[in-house]
């Protein structure tokens, strides 16, 4: 599989989708 | 007036925007223009002029962004980086970008001396350091789109995000 970071669309759907993450994390387990 | 948080927080947004221009910078300019001139032989005035004063912004503007939040964050600093109850969000990205600040000066930054001529360096050695930085660069980008979400949040605007 090709390293998404390899691609700049790559690398901002990877960051978008690690902000969904994380806000889900913060929001269910966090606050 | 409180002049510390209003300075601090002036700075810190003067700052991050530097480091985080320099970051889109570099991957949205430099890397695709090098590739280009790299073709037509021109990649040397990039190598020489341009990247190592934007690798001296861009580096000293990490230090200059996390020292101001730091001191934006007061006396919360140690209950956002433990997470505290009500601190998640803004925790989060203070530590998001303490490991950005990482990755600039423990990674990206040995790694660009070795491919500039900086310091001493095999072909090997610089064919690797190039991949190293790029990824590293790629990923404090990626990281970059969290931390400025939570970020934005802030202390004082949590409520609006939901946190």
């Amino acid at each position: 599989m090709k390293n998404p970071l390899d691609s700049i669309w790559g690398t901002i759907i990877s960051g978008v989708i690690l902000t969904a993450i994380l806000y889900l994390a913060v929001a269910k387990f966090l606050v | 007036m409180d002049l510390v948080p209003v300075f601090a927080r002036w700075l810190h947004f003067l700052a991050g925007v530097m480091w985080v221009g320099l970051l889109y910078y570099f991957n949205f300019v430099q890397v695709p223009a090098l590739k280009a001139a790299g073709a037509d032989g021109t990649a040397g005035g990039i190598t020489k002029h341009v990247a190592p004063r934007a690798l001296l912004y861009f580096r000293w503007s990490a230090v200059v962004t996390w020292v101001a939040g730091a001191a934006l964050l007061g006396g919360n600093f140690v209950s956002a980086f433990t997470l505290a109850k009500g601190y998640a969000g803004i925790g989060v990205g203070a530590w998001l970008g303490t490991i950005m600040l990482f990755n600039v000066w423990f990674l990206i930054w040995p790694n660009q001396q070795k491919i500039l001529g900086m310091k001493p360096a095999t072909d090997d050695e610089k064919n690797k350091a190039r991949r190293v930085a790029l990824l590293t660069s790629r990923t404090n980008m990626m990281l970059s789109i969290p931390m400025l979400f939570f970020m934005a949040g802030g202390l004082t605007h949590k409520a609006a995000f939901g946190l």
